[in-house]
């Protein structure tokens, strides 16, 4: 069975200027051992996304759709319920390890905290195990640091610490929202390539959200594309990057800095802004950034297209799109 | 943690020292003369001179500043020009009085403002927030000089439950000076609480909105679980910020409330010796007073340092 099946996800938030899409009819899969990426840019409902699997939404939002863990709707689940899930079957990685670790408590407290909630360990067990966790996450000295406050780790160190807290109860999913943003780019990779290990040796299945594309190519097997609160493109990792077909990816391809171009060369540009969530254009959200945008795109919402298997786009002009794949879109 | 003890208390001594000498010059440039006070106006210029002499007054100030410091080393507060009493003994009763009056309060107040500040946090914009917090709206609004009087009226003379006013001394017995007490810490309490309340709620209301509190909830902690074991602690450090203040405040700043429940405590105390233009009293009262809000202070301090790990570390 499918380990996780998001179907027709829509989140709303009131705002003082009124409901804000901030997703819309969001489908996603993920099985058993699957790493999926969610890529697109700040403000496209990845991190809303995130939140609404883990059921951590923020007060003003509501919900519709459904999301099935094992089967289960765990946007019909009480909160008492979702407590038994979040930490236990399903574990989330924030972007900023600097505040994500509460100040007063020391790290060792923090990794125990789960293990006793969910495991039920003793005191003395849930010490032992902290430890072993720590060290399996690369913290030296796991015996003394697990004594540390938080202000004494780095921030490599304190995404490590949230790591082993994520791990702690083995979960089936790990989410991780963008979380090696925050980190300098030596340690981006020690820590990316730290979940894999784990991800893989524990059999979890891993959803990365990142805006970053290198990172989704070179740590999913499955992609989707946001933009505007909905997947524009979805397919394997595979098929995403060798086929770019949705504008908007194709444009988010392009605007990744390439080396060489020296000082002549100007970072290339998707023009525009992130659509207002409030007031969301009638037609594709991508209208009026689309350099192939004519006046169907403004007024009807686009199809959605099989491309290959599992290869889906949202667009009206795919022929033009796959056509314009060998020049480029944007300048 | 010892540098950071030593730290502080250094200054503390400090704080104290500078303390001492803005009260003494103060008191020097404050005009009347405490014989001519004493003796009335009609007295004779050799019974004035005569007074000054044996009071001490005609040595210099800096002579007199250090008697007075050196004296106060040796636990020596000199005698009450207008009583001919040793000062300690004014002193006593009033701190007495005055130090269980603040305690009392304190308990009240931060009891109160605890019970509504979190149960308001925790039901933030729903009808119950909204109703205590304009009911703490209320108790900020009100004069504690009348809420007393109104306290007094209803508990005092309808119920008969507790006395109007006066203190019986520690003599009569626990019960009865918790009783006569009682009315004036709760005039206090009202007013502090209310306030201490809102910064309670706001406190925690930001600290929720912290990161390590979405963490807390992402390990599936319960709202309530989160507030008390991550949010609480984080969101006590304004609240203590507040009490210290507001500890200081009923030490030295309850005369009115001594007054409209007679009670001989150490606002009373000063403001008499100032009247009185008995210095030597006001100095040492006032010292006092300053040096029981430094050590609160201090006391507060090692309070942060406890609570939040980081400042130890900030400090080193």
């Amino acid at each position: 069975m499918t380990l996780l099946t998001v179907n027709n996800l829509n989140v709303n938030l009131q705002t003082a200027s009124g409901p804000a899409r901030a997703v819309r009819d969001l489908n996603l899969t993920l099985e058993k051992g699957q790493t999926l990426g969610i890529v697109g840019e700040s403000g496209c409902g990845k991190s809303m996304t995130a939140l609404a699997l883990m059921g951590l939404l923020p007060e003003n939002a509501t919900t519709e759709g459904s999301i099935l863990l094992n089967g289960e709707n765990l946007l019909e689940k009480s909160e008492r319920e979702l407590c038994t899930i979040r930490g236990n079957r399903m574990a989330m990685i924030f972007q900023e390890p600097m505040t994500s670790l509460n100040p007063v408590h020391t790290v060792g407290r923090q990794v125990m905290e789960p293990l006793r909630l969910h495991k039920r360990l003793s005191k003395a067990e849930a010490f032992e195990q902290a430890i072993r966790l720590l060290d399996r996450v690369g913290i030296p000295n796991p015996e003394e640091r697990i004594y540390n406050y938080p202000h004494q780790l780095s921030g490599g160190q304190r995404q490590r610490v949230m790591i082993a807290l994520a791990l702690s109860c083995s979960p089936d999913i790990l989410i991780a929202d963008e979380p090696t943003t925050a980190l300098d780019v030596t340690i981006q990779d020690q820590i990316l390539e730290l979940i894999q290990t784990l991800v893989a040796e524990e059999g979890m299945s891993l959803v990365l959200i990142s805006h970053d594309l290198g990172v989704i190519a070179e740590n999913t097997e499955k992609v989707v594309v946001m933009y505007g609160g909905t997947v524009v493109e979805s397919g394997s990792t595979e098929q995403i990057f060798s086929q770019l077909t949705h504008p908007y990816t194709q444009g988010l391809f392009a605007a990744m800095p390439k080396l060489g171009l020296g000082r002549k060369g100007r970072l290339t540009t998707i023009p525009g802004t992130v659509p207002d969530l409030v007031n969301l254009p009638k037609g594709c959200t991508f209208t009026d950034r689309c350099p192939l945008a004519t006046d169907i795109c403004r007024n009807t919402p686009p199809p959605r297209s099989e491309l290959g298997p599992h290869h889906q786009v949202l667009c009206h002009h795919l022929e033009q799109a796959i056509e314009a794949r060998s020049r480029e879109l944007y300048t | 943690m010892s540098v950071f003890f030593a730290k502080r208390f250094l200054t503390l001594l400090a704080t104290l020292v500078g303390a001492s000498v803005v009260i003494f010059t103060v008191m020097e440039i404050l005009p009347g003369d405490p014989a001519l006070v004493i003796l009335g106006v009609d007295a004779s210029e050799d019974a004035i001179q005569a007074l000054t002499k044996e009071l001490g007054l005609d040595k210099s100030a800096v002579e007199r500043y250090f008697g007075w410091i050196f004296g106060l080393l040796q636990g020596e507060l000199g005698n009450s020009y207008a009583y001919k009493v040793p000062v300690w003994e004014l002193v006593e009763g009033a701190l007495k009085i005055t130090v269980p009056l603040a305690i009392m309060s304190m308990i009240l107040s931060v009891t109160l403002a605890l019970v509504i500040g979190l149960y308001a946090a925790a039901n933030h914009n729903k009808t119950s927030d909204i109703t205590l917090m304009g009911f703490s709206q209320l108790g900020i609004s009100v004069p504690n000089f009348w809420l007393a009087v109104l306290l007094i009226i209803f508990f005092a003379v309808n119920l008969r439950w507790l006395p109007p006013g006066g203190f019986p001394g520690w003599e009569a017995g626990f019960w009865a000076c918790f009783k006569a007490l009682l009315l004036p810490a709760i005039a206090l309490a009202t007013v502090q609480g209310a306030i201490l309340a809102r910064i309670t709620r706001s406190s925690v209301l930001e600290v929720y909105r912290e990161d390590y509190v979405r963490t807390a909830r992402a390990k599936g902690l319960s709202r309530r679980a989160t507030l008390w074991l991550h949010v609480l602690r984080n969101a006590m450090i304004p609240v203590l910020t507040v009490m210290g203040l507001q500890f200081a405040n009923l030490l030295a700043g309850t005369v009115v409330i001594e007054n409209v429940f007679h009670l001989p405590g150490l606002g009373s105390t000063v403001l008499k010796a100032i009247n009185n233009r008995d210095t030597i009293v006001v100095e040492n009262v006032v010292l006092m007073l300053a040096g029981m809000v430094v050590v609160t202070n201090f006391v507060v301090d090692l309070l942060y340092a406890v609570i939040d790990p980081r400042l130890k570390a900030h400090d080193l």
